[in-house]
This record gives structure tokens, sequence and C-alpha cells, in this order.
């Protein structure tokens, strides 16, 4: 009875581990196989490998529609980025500080967005474009970009806003700080993860989009993905692996970094204090 | 000189704004007056009908069990919670109109709160860097701020790197060091253990009487309150229920709320069964007691008596005599309590030093007490005077 049950668990083990490999395999499969075949010598974009080559970076290089996407989107994502983390975090502060009538429902309403099909969103934002009659243009289309990205950082600055308790703030008043003070030297430091994480998110949000970005964009501009998606039609080029390697080296080392800096950060505060004494 | 100052409208029934007697004895206004104070959260009414005037210097505890409205009016002292009606005034200023950061109060919480992000200089100096003082004199205060807590040399550190009794004790110079006119305690020794809090009680106490700041001390601990308050203001429900020493609270409580909130006084319910000579009041027990009457009762009037168990002696001493069972024993050493079955559905404590054996549960026993050493109260539970 007993070693019957301790080999059905034994069994379940190995199901769980099994699945557990098959999950990661398929979500990192396809990264792994875009960043080694930017490295293949073959013209075709496809296995096998023919030998370690870097020419379809300089091929990119030398490639300006690419270029000229490249700095299209890293500076939108970062306008974005940027007008998103101080937009999020007013709207934070508000939600989690005051009462106000209707305040379940804006806090419903502003993550909306993230729930409507990014396609629908791309078709209302343009057919209400259409309907005043103004031209798509570059800041419709940053406007856009920050549409989709607010809602994430409002729910990451909200999540930190309730945690920092509001004795802080009570204690910053009692001093003597003026409101506006007390959030700039209480509030908002006590925020810096969550505007830090909040502005990283919208950075990838904007860097990454694709559909919405194929609606928005004006006649002429190219981001980096409606760029590789425009090329993908001519043929699968290895330099779409290699861009590919680019994009992913973008979006996945930006947070990375940021995330280390602010460790990094937190940490020398601390050094220097080695009495640390439980509460 | 008596605290004449401390002075409330009779709590029940209100007769609103009647007593703001005293601040015309001293030539300076009290440091903080509440006249007729109301504040409520939509319907709910958390503070009804409050006066009270706090001289100069004193020590304030507003005690009461929680909900009573007693950390309420501290907040709206701070400017932290808006009050509905009536006045406050600090130093002879009205001050409803004036937001918080501009009253020159200093704070302190129960959850210390001390700024986590900012060192403890950082955080001292806080409250004097927004009154624009000069450098050089910020860094003086701050270190006499920290050597009055007794914390000297701690200014690099972090809140996370000090215990909660030393983060309390920045938190009080953080308070103090600007000099506010009151300094307003919100149950700062609940998050303490309990050796810490009585380190801190003396402590605070100590500080305050050094620097005469006002002191306005919130708490729902009894003891507390007796061992530090120059008054005490017992709250319930929002009302206040008595004001006083603490001697005059606990020795000759109000109203039954106070008897049985401060030290769990006995109440044994009777009726007066001789009004004149020694009055006499026969108890639901079916024993009779004299009593002193502060004035002729009528016969047959129900009356509580209430008596303290400490002053309920076993044996011979005292003029009244109750006999009973003990119910239950817990020896304590030096003293010890006993519950007492005295008939009638009735228990009674007492407290009382031990001498001789000690009785063990289902003995019968006789306890008295002196006339003189209970408070009468009426039917409607206020004391009879």
């Amino acid at each position: 009875m007993k070693t019957r049950r301790r080999e059905e668990g034994r069994w379940a083990w190995r199901l769980t581990g099994f699945i557990t490999v098959c999950v990661y395999i398929f979500m990192f499969a396809p990264i792994v196989a875009t960043v080694i075949l930017s490295f293949n010598a073959s013209m075709f974009g496809g296995f096998p490998m023919t030998g370690f080559s870097l020419q379809w970076y300089y091929k990119l290089m030398a490639n300006d529609a690419v270029l000229a996407a490249f700095r299209t989107s890293l500076w939108i994502a970062l306008v974005t980025a940027m007008v998103t983390t101080a937009v999020g975090v007013v709207t934070a502060f508000a939600l989690v500080r005051f009462d106000f009538p209707g305040k379940q429902a804006l806090s419903t309403l502003v993550i909306l967005p993230a729930l409507v099909p990014e396609t629908i969103l791309g078709v209302g934002l343009l057919v209400l474009i259409k309907s005043i009659d103004q031209p798509r243009t570059m800041l419709l289309l940053v406007l856009g970009h920050i549409l989709l990205a607010v809602p994430y950082v409002v729910l990451i600055t909200q999540a930190r806003m309730a945690g920092i308790r509001r004795v802080y703030e009570e204690a910053a008043l009692s001093l003597g700080a003026s409101r506006f003070s007390s959030f700039r030297e209480i509030t908002l430091p006590l925020l810096v993860p969550a505007v830090v994480g909040g502005a990283l998110l919208a950075f990838t949000i904007s860097f990454d989009n694709t559909s919405a970005s194929l609606f928005w964009r004006p006649a002429g501009v190219e981001t980096m993905p409606t760029q590789i998606l425009s090329m993908l039609k001519i043929s699968i080029s290895p330099e779409i692996n290699a861009l590919g390697t680019v994009m992913i080296l973008v979006t996945v080392g930006i947070p990375l970094v940021g995330g280390l800096i602010l460790q990094s950060l937190t940490r020398l505060k601390r050094r220097g204090q080695p009495t640390e004494e439980a509460r | 000189m008596p605290d004449s100052q401390d002075t409330i409208s009779s709590p029940r029934p209100a007769s609103a704004g009647a007593t703001i007697a005293g601040a015309a004895a001293g030539t300076d206004s009290p440091a903080v007056e509440f006249r007729d104070i109301d504040i409520a959260y939509g319907k709910f009414v958390a503070v009804r009908d409050f006066s009270l005037s706090i001289r100069k210097g004193s020590f304030v505890t507003l005690l009461g069990p929680s909900g009573c409205g007693k950390t309420t009016i501290l907040r709206s002292i701070a400017g932290l919670v808006d009050i509905s009606g009536g006045q406050i005034m600090i130093d002879g200023r009205r001050v409803d109109d004036v937001p918080i950061y501009k009253r020159n109060i200093g704070l302190v919480f129960q959850s210390y709160a001390l700024f986590p992000h900012k060192n403890v200089f950082d955080n001292v100096a806080f409250g004097l860097k927004y009154r624009n003082v000069p450098k050089p004199e910020i860094v003086r205060r701050v270190g006499k701020a920290l050597e009055m807590v007794r914390l000297p040399g701690t200014e690099k550190k972090l809140p996370s790197q000090l215990s909660g009794g030393q983060q309390q004790r920045i938190a009080l110079a953080r308070a103090i060091v600007f000099e506010p006119q009151v300094l307003l305690l919100d149950e700062p020794l609940s998050a303490l253990d309990a050796n810490m809090r009585e380190e801190m009680r003396v402590e605070i106490k100590k500080i305050q009487k050094e620097t005469g700041i006002t002191a306005i001390f919130v708490t729902h601990d009894q003891e507390e309150a007796l061992s530090m308050s120059d008054r005490i203001v017992v709250m319930n429900a929002g009302r206040v229920e008595q004001i006083g020493t603490p001697q005059e609270v606990y020795e000759t409580p109000a109203t039954a709320f106070v008897a049985d909130f401060l030290g769990k006084a006995n109440m044994l319910a009777g009726t007066v069964s001789r009004s004149s000579g020694p009055t006499a009041v026969t108890l639901a027990a079916g024993q009779t007691v004299n009593v002193v009457a502060p004035k002729p009762l009528a016969q047959g009037g129900k009356v509580t008596v209430v008596v303290r168990p400490q002053k309920l002696s076993v044996g011979a001493a005292g003029a009244n005599r109750l006999s009973g069972r003990v119910v239950s024993a817990s020896y304590l050493g030096g003293s010890a309590i006993y519950e007492i079955d005295i008939g009638g559905g009735m228990t009674i404590r007492a407290n009382t030093p031990i001498s001789g054996r000690v009785f063990r549960e289902g003995e019968a026993i006789e306890v008295g007490f002196d006339p003189e050493g209970c408070v009468l109260l009426d039917e409607g539970g206020q004391r009879i005077s």
C-alpha cells in the first residue's frame, strides 16, 4: 500500500517534470532558433547550418530602411515610456489615495485598453481620426502606443502605491512638508521601483507593438516590427533572423539591465552598515 | 496649583458650551482647546460635543476602548481629520482652516512611520529643513535630540537597522526637535513588546517633563494612562465619560463605564435599605452593607455599590463583611486574586495581600471593606455626588 503510493508519487513527479520541460522547449525553441540561424552562413533562412558568419549583421548595418525603422521605434518607445510613466504615477496616486465618486468605474476604465483586442483599438482610433478629418501623423502613433501601455503602468504603480502606508505622508505633512513636497520627498522615492518597472514595460510594449502600429503609422513610416513584416513579404532572408536577434537583445536586455541597476542601487545604500537588526 | 483648566461640559446630559472655565485663571491661553467638537464620517458620528481645555506643559491622556473616538480627536488636532462642528484652538489661535503642515505639531505614530529610505539624521532633520533652519543649526539640534532619546551617533543608520524601541525613540526625536506647540502621541507603545513598553513609558514622560512640551497621549491601556498622565480623559462611544487626575478617575469613577474600564471594579447592585444614620444598601445577593452617601438617599432607591478589588481584604479588616465561596484563586506571590461567589448569582473579585494562608477553590471566605472605600452609582450609571 505504502510503496504503491510512493510509486504513484514518483510517476506524478516524472510527468510534471516532463510537461515542464516540454513547455520550456515550446517557449524558447523559436527564440533559440532565431538567434542561432542569424549566425548561419547559408543564403536560406533555415536549417541546416552551413557555417558561422556575421554577414547578415553587416548587411543589416548597411540597410538604411532598417536603421531608420530602428531609430523610429527607439524614440517612439522612449517618449511612450516617459509620458506613460508620468501619467501612470499620477493616476495610480489618485486612485489609491483619494476617494471620489466614480472611482471604481475609473479604475476599471483605465485598464480597459489592455483587455480590448488590439486590432479593435487600432481600427477604433483610426476611425476616430478619419471622422474628424485628421491625417495619420507620428503624434497619433505615439498617442496610440501610450494608450496601449498606460494600463500596465497604472496596474504596476497602483500595486506599489497601495503598499506605501499613508502614515509616511502624514508624518511628512505633520513635520511641515506641503502636499507636493511630501509626494516628492517621500512617496515618489518609495515608488521608484514601480516607476522604473513601469517605464521599462512601457518601453517594451511600444517597441514590440505590431498590429496597432500597422493601423496608425503615417504613410512611409516603418517601426521595427512593421519593417520586419514588410521584409517578410518579399522573402525569408536570414537578415530577418539577425534583426530578430537585435530585437530580442533590446527588449530583453533593457529591462534586465534596468533591474540590475535598481538592485545594485538599493544594495549600495545598505552597504557600510552591517548591523542588520531584525524587527 | 490645582489643574483647573482641564474642564469639560458635563458629559451627559450634554449642556454644550457651558464651561470653558479656568482659562481666565492664567494670562496665557491654553495649549489646546476644543469647543463643542463634532466629527462625523458620513452618517457615523465619531465624536459628539467634545470640549476640553489643555493647560500648557501638561500631559493629557485620551483613554478608551478602540472605536471610542480618541484617535479621531488626536487626528483632528493635527489636521488629519476634518471636524464637522465646533472649534479647535492651538495656543489661542483657531486652526480649523489651517492645513496640517502649517500647524506646528509633533506627531508620533503607533507604527513609528520613520521614512524608510532616509537615514536617522534625515528623518530627524526633516521638520527643521522645512522651517528653513540653517544647516549647522540643524546638525546641532539633531545631535541634541538624539542625545535626549539616548541614541547619539545613530545619524547614519537606516530605520530598518534599528529595533522597534529604537525606531520609536527616533520618531519621538523627530517629533520634538523643531519644538512644536503640542506633541501628539497615537498609541506609541502598542507596537512594542512588554519590557520595551515600560521603559519607553518612563522615557516619554521624562522627555516631556524636561522639554515642558504639552503632550496629548492616546491609549487603550489603563496602566499607561494612570502612570503617565497629569489628566485622563476617559472616553466611550464618542463621548467623554470623565476627566480627572489618575487618582480621581480611579478612586471616584463618574460612571459605571469608567469603573469597569479602569481596573474592572466590582459593581454590586442593590437597594437603599436605610437612608439615615449610616446609609445601608441591601445587595441583590441578600447581604447588607454600610456605605457613605454624599447626600441623603431615598429608601428603596436602586443603587450600585462600586468597590475596587484592592479595597476588599480577607479577614477581620473592614466594617462591611461579605461572605461567600471561592470560585477561583490566582496566587501572584505577594498577593492573590479571588473570585468569590456571594450568592444571588453575584461574583466579586478581591485582590488582596496575602496574610497567613491562601484560600482554595470551594472554600468559604469572608472579605471586608470600609464604607469610605466605595462609590455609589445611580440607576443611570452616574456617580451620586
